[in-house]
């Protein structure tokens, strides 16, 4: 409650203060219906940190990736993008949505899927120029899609569209990045590409915020968790937060004891 | 007859007819495809039937005023009023509510239509006498179409391809991934409206040619006919808006040619007919080219299983794979394989191992996700990678000629 308080008025915490927060929520509730999903959180994003959001299914993982993105209208609360509105922001923010959200037959290539990433620089009626194009195909290049840039997307495997959509988020340059459960289904020469992609995003001083899934990977791929189980759980570094009571606590019985106990051991 | 029709060569009424079907297929095709992409094709058929209250409102309003009934500006301002309000209550419906969308389109077509009926009916009782000619708008009727008819049509076809060009980029991010065109900022339920607009304006426009039941088939067929043919978007509003155009040329030529042919349903018609053309013999999506593709790609199957067959020593007994073998002369009658089909089946069998080599390899992966088991592996590398990939497998190298 303290620390709550003090965040409300723009206090430091873990030596950041909130106002320069990547991206600060504030009381977020987000009902589909009667029920919550998503209820009262705040969260405080690290700058230049790679932060995993986990939780048990139907948590309300990705409604609080969209609510902070204005895709779903939240009931309650805030959302600040470098302490400003979000609104203001938006160039500054590159999402990647759940592979499942779109059809794949649609008549589109790989390569006018990364061009989509361009959509701010390209304008209403721009024309498509040389520069677009080479920075959409260094963008396929990093994630190892170069040779399939005039493939139709549905020719592609489940992997090589989630790192298409990767690609795409990297055309915009941003400085914050939102990804949801990139890692869902994909194999593991995906798994490895992207999370070398994040990785040197975080090199680069990015800011990167993944929805996950897999809690065997969480301490090799991230340096900071938020756990969610429709309210907040539990946030901090790794060390701090993944402990087994926060588990116990956001997953409750879903998990294994065993499970916990293995994770715990790998924490040392 | 037919060929003074299509020259424009078939009087004034003929011409201008010709030219205002080919703006309205060229903008409805275009428009559609907007709305296809969305998937939500099916909501055009609910505004255009959102039209017919307006039309009739208008009228009587007009009537009401002393002036001429059969405004057309005046008519078609009431329906595009009345089409507007139809959206707007559907989209009410939809979002607001809990029912689909497929359930609004129901309840908003059927009841402004019933509407409309009414309001018909009544008219054809007032007895003005100027009532004439209202029912065309729900057929279209181009018999008495006037140099200011045709006129509107063209002014309102342009203005309404001009829109769709302007905010095309928007319409197809938000066809394709609407939540990423949420995150980025776009507006995406106004984007939607501005498209549902847009097809509105189609719709009015072409009441006149081909009538409010059959607009829809103008707005669909055509995109739905260019997607046979291109994996690219921004080349199936393009073929779309070609098929469309042509449609409307043809099927006003044709139904000029001979009389008592009705404009609207001749050119749906037409539209349909390159529908089924497409449907039939599109390459790669075609009916015909995928039976086909299946029928090459089973006789690749049988000959490829054939050659491992044989490169193993082992017996053929699939009457079909011995059948193909013998017919290319790689093997005889008796299942041996000859001297082309020991050379063949060597060369599966290396294939095989290269393929192998290739797939497990990471920096393949572009062409390892051509692999099908059937694809001879030079087609898709070069000689010296090749060369590379033997040396890992050792053993005898081939020979080259």
């Amino acid at each position: 409650m303290m620390l709550e308080l003090a965040a409300d008025q723009g206090v430091s915490i873990a030596g950041h203060s909130l106002d320069d927060s990547p991206l600060a929520i504030r009381g977020l509730t987000v009902s589909y219906g009667q029920k919550p999903a998503v209820f009262s959180v705040d969260m405080t994003v690290q700058p230049g940190a790679m932060t995993a959001i986990i939780g048990p299914n139907g948590a309300g993982k990705s409604t609080l990736l969209k609510a902070a993105l204005g895709i779903v209208s939240p009931l309650s609360g805030q959302v600040t993008v470098y302490g400003k509105p979000l609104e203001q922001q938006r160039a500054r923010i590159a999402y990647v949505p759940q592979r499942a959200s779109v059809d794949w037959d649609f008549p589109t290539r790989v390569i006018d899927v990364v061009l989509m990433g361009l959509s701010r620089q390209l304008g209403l009626l721009g024309r498509i120029r040389a520069r677009h194009m080479s920075r959409a195909m260094d963008c396929l290049n990093r994630v190892g899609m170069r040779d399939f840039a005039d493939r139709q997307i549905g020719q592609l495997s489940g992997g090589q569209q989630q790192r298409v959509f990767l690609a795409r988020a990297l055309a915009q340059e941003a400085d914050l990045y939102l990804l949801d459960e990139p890692f869902a289904g994909v194999d593991a020469a995906t798994e490895k590409a992207i999370i070398a992609v994040l990785k040197s995003l975080k090199e680069a001083g990015k800011t990167v915020v993944v929805v996950h899934h897999d809690l065997a990977t969480v301490t090799d791929y991230f340096d900071h968790v938020f756990l969610i189980n429709t309210r907040k759980v539990a946030e901090g570094t790794v060390a701090e937060a993944f402990t087994a009571e926060s588990l116990q606590s956001a997953y409750g019985g879903r998990l294994a004891t065993a499970q916990i106990d293995q994770i715990s051991r790998a924490l040392g | 007859m037919l060929w003074d029709a299509l020259s424009l060569q078939l009087g004034y009424n003929a011409t201008l007819v010709a030219i205002g079907a080919t703006l309205l297929g060229v903008s409805a095709g275009v428009t559609g495809t907007f709305l296809f992409l969305r998937k939500r094709a099916l909501v055009s058929d609910a505004i255009s039937h959102a039209t017919l209250p307006g039309v009739c409102l208008a009228f009587m309003v007009l009537v009401a005023f002393g002036g001429d009934g059969r405004n057309l500006i005046g008519l078609l301002a009431g329906s595009a009023i009345s089409a507007w309000i139809g959206l707007l209550c559907m989209n009410w419906l939809t979002r607001r509510t809990r029912l689909a969308e497929d359930a609004a389109i129901g309840a908003v077509l059927s009841v402004f239509f019933g509407f409309g009926i009414v309001l018909l009916t009544v008219i054809q009782t007032m007895g003005v006498g100027r009532q004439a000619g209202l029912e065309g708008f729900l057929l279209g009727s181009t018999a008495g179409m006037l140099w200011a008819d045709a006129l509107i049509i063209a002014i309102g076809g342009a203005a309404t391809l001009v829109l769709v060009m302007i905010i095309r980029r928007p319409m197809t991010m938000v066809a394709f991934d609407p939540e990423y065109a949420a995150a980025r900022g776009l507006p995406v339920h106004r984007i939607d409206l501005a498209m549902m607009g847009l097809v509105m304006a189609v719709t009015v426009v072409g009441l006149k040619i081909v009538g409010l039941i059959l607009i829809v088939a103008l707005l669909i067929i055509p995109p739905v006919t260019a997607r046979f043919w291109t994996d690219r978007s921004d080349r199936v509003v393009l073929l779309a808006g070609v098929a469309g155009g042509l449609a409307g040329y043809l099927g006003a030529a044709l139904s000029a040619s001979a009389p008592n042919l009705p404009t609207g349903p001749i050119i749906v018609l037409v539209s349909f007919g390159f529908f089924a053309l497409s449907l039939l013999f599109a390459p790669v999506r075609g009916v015909l080219a995928a039976v086909l593709q299946h029928l090459k790609f089973q006789r690749r199957v049988h000959i490829r299983q054939g050659l491992l067959a044989l490169a193993q020593g082992q017996k053929i007994y699939e009457p079909l794979t011995l059948r193909l073998l013998r017919r290319a002369g790689l093997a005889r009658a008796d299942g041996v394989a000859t001297e082309a089909g020991k050379a063949r089946a060597a060369k599966a069998l290396r294939d095989e191992k290269r393929w192998e080599i290739v797939r497990a390899d990471q920096a393949h992966e572009a062409t390892a996700a051509l692999y099908d088991g059937l694809r001879d592996i030079e087609t898709v590398l070069t000689c010296d990678q090749i060369a590379d990939i033997d040396r890992l497998i050792g053993g005898p190298q081939e020979v080259q000629p």
